[in-house]
């Protein structure tokens, strides 16, 4: 019984990645993963992953726990750095340039390739110290000039309105939902390209969810957008492209719409429709 | 693909909906058979049954419909799934159209009693109706086996009831032309073979959405056709 979309042929991890790319072609290439494999300790972790990231669009990642979505992420700025015993291997193309080299400068890659976690982060300072501490980090600006830079990423990030008059107030006292948007806003305010979100709404309510999924929706027109998700729904309304991942394989990877209505791999199918596992 | 959902109630929801439309298809056919045996047998009684039955069938529709967009709110369907509910939503929109037809065609049989004529142009709407219930039952078990190759046969053989139709089309006019007496009885006989031809496009049409919810791929090729009864005419011969 033929009941998989119609393709007869399984395609192996590598080609679908390579077919996937000359797709990902015609739109310009802002970073492109190439056979990473990604170890903890002695535990290969990723194996040997290729994947494109098109400029300006958002690419999902989906799949079981354990599946590398997360793993592959953090590789995308090289989160993995902070910690012994973790190391990646092969090439990951920012611009057409290799992050993973020695000699790269890992704080100026964290401000051009920015990362949303899960809980909301907010620092222990007001909210206007949030977004102005990363600012002057890398650059020297007037108290002026801050403001406006201030300003520009809460309005960014859809929360300068709710926190205009309360600027001094602690980041700690915003809602979930506002906190998050607040992290939002600290990441874009160093100007980066790349925004990496790593579960962004798994912690918060419909309503904050709605709100970030909007705020993703107009985000991607200036960012090139990441984001790791386990609601099924939520990588189907926001996303441009999904990649599904399994044991640390990229099992398809494909335009959105695709994936949801006639995905190619019986795995992803099976994923999709809640008949795993 | 993995048999069951994770959450059964999910496979159960699903079947349901298969049940529901194997149950119209079966009610369907039943009252095309019923609707043709009516006119060649001249069964008044038969052909009220089928009328009065069409109820139940619209009835079901109304419930799959109804089944379909609960699915849809609970289950967030996706992929192999959604295209289930919407070939189901589909399906069941043909099947009462072809029940509406066999309706139609019974209450033409109660028309013409009293103007019964020639049995042999009956016997011509006949060798349709065999055709397009075959057609019909084909494809309702290609949906119950979920059988893409069955489908595609039925898709291609729809030319066939067409062109039956176009010969049956021009003999209808001629026997009108010979004598006006017949006009009455061939008019009602025309539209009668009409219906079946209609039936049989939606026979069709349901192999279509099956092809689709199987491969998911729309069929996109223009379907072999050979009615041409819309272009045809039959010169008027003084006797």
């Amino acid at each position: 019984m033929n009941d998989v979309a119609q393709s007869s042929v399984t395609l192996p991890a590598r080609s679908a990645a390579v077919s996937a790319a000359a797709k990902a072609g015609a739109g310009a290439l802002k970073m492109q993963i190439k056979d990473l494999r990604f170890y903890y300790g002695d535990s290969l972790a990723l194996k040997g992953v290729s994947l494109p990231l098109a400029e300006r669009k958002v690419t999902a990642f989906i799949g079981p726990s354990g599946c590398g979505k997360s793993t592959l992420l953090r590789v995308l700025n090289r989160m993995y750095d902070l910690y012994p015993r973790q190391r990646a291997e092969g090439e990951v193309l920012l611009d057409g340039e290799n992050i993973l080299r020695p000699g790269v400068d890992l704080n100026m890659l964290r401000a051009k390739v920015g990362m949303v976690f899960q809980k909301p982060t907010p620092f222990p300072m007001t909210i206007y110290d949030n977004i102005a501490f990363g600012i002057q980090l890398y650059e020297r600006v007037s108290r002026a000039e801050l403001n406006d830079r201030v300003e520009a990423a809460l309005t960014r990030a859809a929360l300068w309105g709710e926190v205009k008059d309360k600027l001094n107030a602690s980041g700690l006292s915003l809602s979930g939902g506002q906190q998050q948007r607040l992290c939002i806003a600290r990441t874009v305010a160093v100007k980066p390209d790349v925004l990496l979100l790593d579960e962004p709404c798994s912690a918060l309510d419909p309503i904050s969810t709605s709100k970030i999924e909007e705020l993703i929706d107009e985000l991607k027109a200036e960012y090139t957008i990441v984001i790791v998700t386990h609601n099924m729904q939520q990588a189907a309304r926001v996303s441009d492209s999904t990649a599904f991942m399994y044991l640390g394989d990229l099992i398809e990877f494909d335009d959105t719409d695709k994936i949801f209505t006639a995905p190619t791999d019986r795995r992803t199918q099976d994923y999709i429709t809640g008949r795993f596992g | 693909m993995a048999e069951k959902h994770t959450v059964t109630s999910f496979d159960d929801d699903l079947n349901a909906l298969s049940q529901k439309i194997a149950e119209m298809g079966g009610l369907a056919e039943q009252n095309v058979a019923d609707a043709v045996a009516a006119l060649s047998g001249r069964d008044i009684e038969r052909a009220q049954r089928v009328i009065n039955s069409d109820e139940r069938i619209d009835r079901l529709q109304q419930e799959i419909e109804e089944s379909s967009v609960l699915v849809i709110a609970r289950r967030q369907p996706m992929a192999r799934d959604l295209r289930e509910i919407m070939a189901a939503i589909h399906i069941a929109n043909d099947l009462e159209r072809v029940g509406d037809l066999a309706k139609n065609t019974a209450k033409r049989v109660i028309a013409i009693e009293a103007n019964f004529g020639s049995h042999r142009l009956v016997v011509g709407v006949e060798h349709m109706a065999e055709l397009c219930l075959t057609q019909l039952k084909e494809v309702l078990d290609a949906f119950a086996s979920r059988d893409v190759a069955a489908a595609r046969t039925v898709w291609e053989r729809d030319n066939e009831i067409d062109a039956m139709y176009t010969s049956l089309f021009r003999e209808l006019l001629t026997y009108m032309m010979e004598d006006p007496r017949n006009i009455t009885f061939c008019t009602h006989l025309l539209f009668c073979a009409k219906n079946i031809e209609r039936i049989g496009d939606h026979a069709t049409n349901i192999a279509e959405t099956l092809i689709y919810l199987i491969t998911g791929q729309t069929v996109t090729e223009a379907r072999p056709k050979q009615d041409t009864s819309s272009l045809t005419s039959v010169p008027y011969r003084q006797a």
